[in-house]
């Protein structure tokens, strides 16, 4: 029963990647890029958790949480970086 | 005595339990190096850390995380449901939620409340007038939304914290 | 690994990932940037919390390791995150619509953010 429902999972969260993707691409603005680029990151910490419950190993949990603080930092910085800039400008 | 070795009694708690969290509580000596870090943390930080105000209810303080937990959950369905269904019925909105909270922490709590239960973000926190600006996704009567934040989150938090 | 156990897991799992699918669809269907905000910033969030609880049940309830706990780590700081990052998100794409609309910044409710930090 659990490998089905960790497939069907991979299948559904393999979409979301899809579409956030399709976002990046199309953007129009850079806010919604940075959107989607934010949206990607915290969909592949869900991939890397369940692909750490499809192997049954708990070594995936760091890259996951890395994944988790870069992510973030960079989404923060992105926004600063939009914010500021433009007023040096 | 408290003050000088829990200057932060609700730091301490998280340091300790994150610590936890992340050591997956493995053994005795990870706990106490813990506990360690759980005191020498905020006695370390105090310096660069504003005066938070005090919790005077903590069970309400607790009842409160239960109600968000629960907000969280179901109206989630409700966003679930909007983001399928026909785009042309969601009424999107911008409404100022005038505060009757004057500190700048329980003010930074009620807007990550705000955003975290679906359907509005909060964007702006105007110090100067004391108005939360939220973003809502699908808001036809904006007044009772603005009335729902305030019963539901702002009268709690004003509760349980002094202030 | 008992059955309640097991169906729990398999249950979390496929409604988180079906969060992580509708934050997506939010993002990538809906109309003008402050309504795409919405999806990622709360049913992804939720998604990925659903996806931690179930693995940290999975390796709980395993044979061969103790309690798992580090998920919670995870699942707090998402929890923390979500908001700022929406928060700074919302408030970027703001100040950039004010600045398009005419050269001089006006005082809008975005001058928080110029003099911040």
């Amino acid at each position: 029963m659990l490998n089905t429902a960790v497939e069907i999972a991979f299948v559904l969260i393999g979409a979301a990647l899809a579409l956030s993707l399709y976002r990046l691409l199309r953007g129009p603005d850079t806010t919604d890029r940075i959107v989607a680029l934010d949206t990607l990151g915290i969909n592949a910490i869900a991939l890397l958790v369940l692909f750490g419950i499809d192997q049954a190993s708990t070594a995936y949990f760091e890259i996951a949480l890395l994944v988790a603080l870069l992510g973030f930092v960079a989404t923060v910085a992105l926004c600063k970086f939009l914010l500021r800039g433009d007023i040096i400008e | 005595m408290r003050h000088k070795v829990f200057p932060r009694p609700f730091l301490s708690l998280t340091v300790f339990l994150l610590w936890a969290a992340i050591t997956n509580a493995a053994s005795i000596a990870m706990l106490l190096l813990g506990a360690l870090l759980a005191v020498g943390v905020p006695l370390l930080s105090r310096p660069f850390w504003p005066e938070p105000p005090r919790l005077v209810r903590p069970w309400r303080a607790l009842h409160f995380l239960g109600i968000v937990a629960i907000d969280i959950v179901t109206a989630n369905w409700r966003v679930a449901r909007q983001v399928i269904g026909p785009l042309h019925r969601l009424a999107p909105a911008f409404v100022e939620v005038p505060l009757d909270l004057r500190d700048p922490f329980v003010c930074t709590v009620l807007a990550s409340v705000v955003s975290l239960t679906p359907g509005t973000v909060s964007i702006d926190v105007d110090q100067r007038r004391w108005i939360l600006l939220v973003h809502a996704l699908d808001a036809p009567d904006p007044p009772a939304l603005v009335r729902e934040i305030k019963d539901r989150y702002e009268t709690p938090l004003k509760e349980m914290f002094a202030c | 690994m008992s059955t309640v156990a097991e169906s729990t897991v398999a249950a979390l799992v496929v409604l988180g990932a079906l969060f992580v699918l509708l934050g997506s669809i939010g993002l990538a269907r809906l109309p003008d940037f402050l309504t795409r905000l919405h999806g990622p910033t709360k049913a992804t969030t939720l998604g990925v919390g659903a996806l931690l609880l179930a693995s940290a049940i999975f390796f709980s309830t395993g044979a061969n390791t103790g309690i798992s706990l580090h998920e919670l780590a995870i699942l707090f700081f998402l929890f923390i995150t979500a908001p700022v990052t929406a928060h700074l998100l919302a408030k970027a794409a703001l100040h950039r619509q004010v600045t398009r609309r005419d050269d001089t910044p006006r005082s809008t409710t975005t001058t928080e953010g110029q003099s911040g930090s």
